[in-house]
């Protein structure tokens, strides 16, 4: 699905991700964990095409294409999605309209048809009730006077609605009390298939009780330092970070 | 007949039975002033030179038709082209309650007879072309707006146009304005209003600006409230070079509510200008003032909004806003929101606001696969819906919304923004 090579990315000179690999297939879930200033949202934002980093070395392959070539929509359109971090607030645009516009953009660029307005609304019930969003809140303006969980609840939903080939979740767990935890990580999990896949950004473990992922990394400095089983998220939240660092200065 | 006014000497001066002194001030005003320049206060922003260096004519002239110079479709249009009130396009017949008549088939014409210094009151008074006269009938309720198309024609001309309205005790109506041109440079309507809105009036007016690049506004429209009275004006600039609009508002009565609602969307070299003034003498009134924008290219606006409380006009609400956004390095916004409030229990707000689009919402709306373009559209229209929301009438919106499409590319689908 995704290959990410030796992949090194500045931003105004300074260095951040500094040789980073990483490999996902199709119907896997992935946890990259790390410390703060690790380099991991960064990561997220390269890959969804925010144009405030240079990219200094390497490659991402998303499905084949050079992703690092392609524009931040067409990347949309093509099937990776990005829950972010920090949902933006857009007054006076519904939620609604615009996801309207984002799926007939995306089938457009398909070659396909537009979604017919009975089917469109269809949708809007069925995907809503799954992250269970108050078909209020999916028609009022975007995460305008959303409270913390109704905007990661609401980046779910524009999941759903857009059926991404892969999914980036950035920290979407940060600040959610357990029940909305739960509701996103249902969500996330409902949505899973053999033909798509799931990276999951988190700074926590809790997390990966309800999204369970098939690899985890430990991204350091810029780079995926150690991967290993489900349990590495386990002993990392058992001994946090350091003894990994000690580990890289020994070796 | 003086020398300072040089774009003048070609006109012929007004043949309509305007009173005497008011002629007699015009006309002393006229001999005595200069154009103002920036050094001029209430022009500070907007050079009205390139004005003065034209050698205007105010001649007749005829369109054909309407087809394309109007904003909605209605029985009750009047069209006037170089101020000239023209009786083939114009309706003959009027709501029950609505009587209109042109200032040219008036025996005498009143109007304010002081111009303290303005030199384009002063103007449109002593080469009045012509104008309209509408009563709404006391208890009159007009549901049919009447509509007045101002057409601007020919190179270098200038037209005086005056409309004068008397909305009668209790009675309620609407007027669309439509300010157009056809096949017109450097041309020049020089207008001016006097309205009179009566007790408990419920009055609205839909103005639309829309002359072809090259040609001049210049517009002030003098208001006078009752009490228990709303007055609502809503004003679209979408086109014309330079635009300025002076708003006069007196709320003389009490209990009053008044909107002043306005979108200006400007690319090219457009410089529009929005002069207003709310005067609050009584108290228990309400005032709301929301003034939108949108630049692209190298446009200029002006904004000056005052709002005065005189100090036995208590319990006052006045609120206004000034928001613009900027699409081009290159476009500018001057803003100065005022109030001069002498009452003490009052509740008053002003504020004012220029930026650029949201770069975090821009990249948000790509990241779920809008384009760049398409991003940028729907936050301009959901930026600008919030003064179209206020246009009362469902065309004159439609309106709107067809000439930001033609103009800007805008595909805006109304329901989606109210």
């Amino acid at each position: 699905m995704i290959t990410i090579k030796n992949l090194h990315a500045n931003i105004e000179d300074k260095a951040i991700l500094k040789g980073l690999n990483l490999e996902v297939k199709a119907g896997e879930v992935h946890a990259i964990m790390g410390p703060n200033g690790a380099g991991k949202s960064t990561l997220a934002s390269i890959l969804a095409g925010k144009e405030d980093y240079e990219i200094t070395e390497g490659s991402v392959s998303f499905d084949g294409e050079d992703l690092l070539e392609m524009e931040t929509e067409d990347r949309a359109r093509e099937g990776l999605f990005l829950a972010f971090q920090y949902p933006v607030e857009i007054p006076g645009v519904s939620n609604i309209n615009f996801l309207r516009t984002a799926i007939n953009e995306k089938r457009e660029h398909l070659g396909e048809d537009p979604i017919s307005a009975k089917d469109f609304m269809a949708l809007v019930r069925e995907k809503s009730k799954l992250v269970e969003l108050d078909a209020k809140l999916a028609s009022r303006s975007v995460n305008e006077g959303f409270s913390g969980g109704e905007k990661k609840r609401n980046e779910i939903f524009q999941m759903a609605m857009l059926e991404p080939k892969l999914a980036i979740l950035d920290e979407t767990d940060s600040g959610l009390d357990i029940d909305a935890l739960r509701i996103v990580a249902n969500g996330v999990n409902t949505l899973k298939s053999d033909n798509n896949a799931t990276i999951v950004i988190t700074h926590y473990q809790r997390l990966l009780d309800y999204i369970v992922p098939d690899f985890v990394h430990v991204l350091y400095d810029g780079r995926i330092v150690k991967s290993g089983p489900k349990e590495l998220a386990l002993e990392l939240e058992e001994k946090g970070y350091d003894w990994i660092k000690e580990e890289l200065v020994e070796a | 007949m003086n020398n300072n006014l040089k774009f003048i000497t070609g006109l012929t001066p007004t043949k309509l039975s305007v009173n005497t002194a008011a002629q007699k001030n015009a006309s002393h005003v006229l001999d005595t002033t200069e154009l103002p320049t920036t050094r001029t206060e209430a022009w500070k922003y907007t050079r009205v030179a390139k004005i003065g260096k034209i050698d205007f004519k105010n001649e007749a002239s005829t369109v054909t038709s309407i087809d394309d110079k109007k904003v909605i479709d209605s029985p009750h249009t009047l069209v006037f082209v170089n101020g000239r009130f023209s009786k083939e396009l114009s309706a003959d017949t009027f709501p029950a309650g609505v009587s209109v008549k042109p200032l040219s088939t008036l025996d005498g014409i009143s109007t304010q007879e002081e111009f303290e210094g303005d030199i384009f009151g002063a103007l449109n008074l002593a080469y009045l072309n012509d104008g309209l006269h509408i009563t709404i009938e006391k208890k009159a309720v007009v549901e049919e707006p009447i509509q007045v198309i101002h057409i601007l024609k020919g190179e270098a001309q200038l037209s005086n146009f005056k409309v004068q309205i008397d909305a009668e005790d209790f009675s309620k109506a609407t007027v669309v304005q439509g300010f157009f041109s056809d096949d017109a440079s450097n041309s020049f309507v020089n207008y001016t209003s006097d309205i009179q809105v009566g007790v408990n009036t419920h009055f609205t007016i839909e103005k639309i600006q829309d002359e072809e690049a090259g040609n001049f506004h210049i517009g002030t429209d003098s208001v006078s409230q009752g009490k228990d009275s709303t007055f609502t004006i809503n004003t679209i600039t979408l086109n014309g070079s330079l635009v300025r609009n002076n708003l006069n508002i007196d709320v003389i009565g009490e209990n009053c509510t008044t909107n002043l609602n306005c979108g200006y969307l400007l690319k090219e070299k457009q410089h529009v200008d929005n002069h207003t003034v709310v005067d609050h003498r009584v108290p228990n009134c309400n005032s709301n003032e929301l003034y939108k924008g949108v630049m692209d290219e190298n446009s200029t606006a002006v904004f000056n909004g005052k709002v005065f409380v005189r100090q036995d006009a208590q319990k006052i609400n006045a609120f206004q806003s000034n928001r613009n956004v900027l699409l081009s390095d290159n476009a500018t916004v001057n803003s100065k929101p005022e109030l001069e409030i002498y009452a003490d229990d009052v509740k008053c707000s002003h504020g004012s606001t220029t930026g650029q689009l949201d770069d975090d919402a821009i990249y948000y709306l790509r990241a779920r696969g809008l384009s760049k373009s398409a991003a940028v559209q729907l936050l301009v229209s959901a930026f600008i819906a919030e003064v179209i929301a206020e246009v009362g009438n469902e065309d004159v919106k439609t309106y709107i919304y067809k000439r930001l499409n033609e103009r800007f590319g805008w595909d805006i689908n109304p329901e989606d923004f109210g």
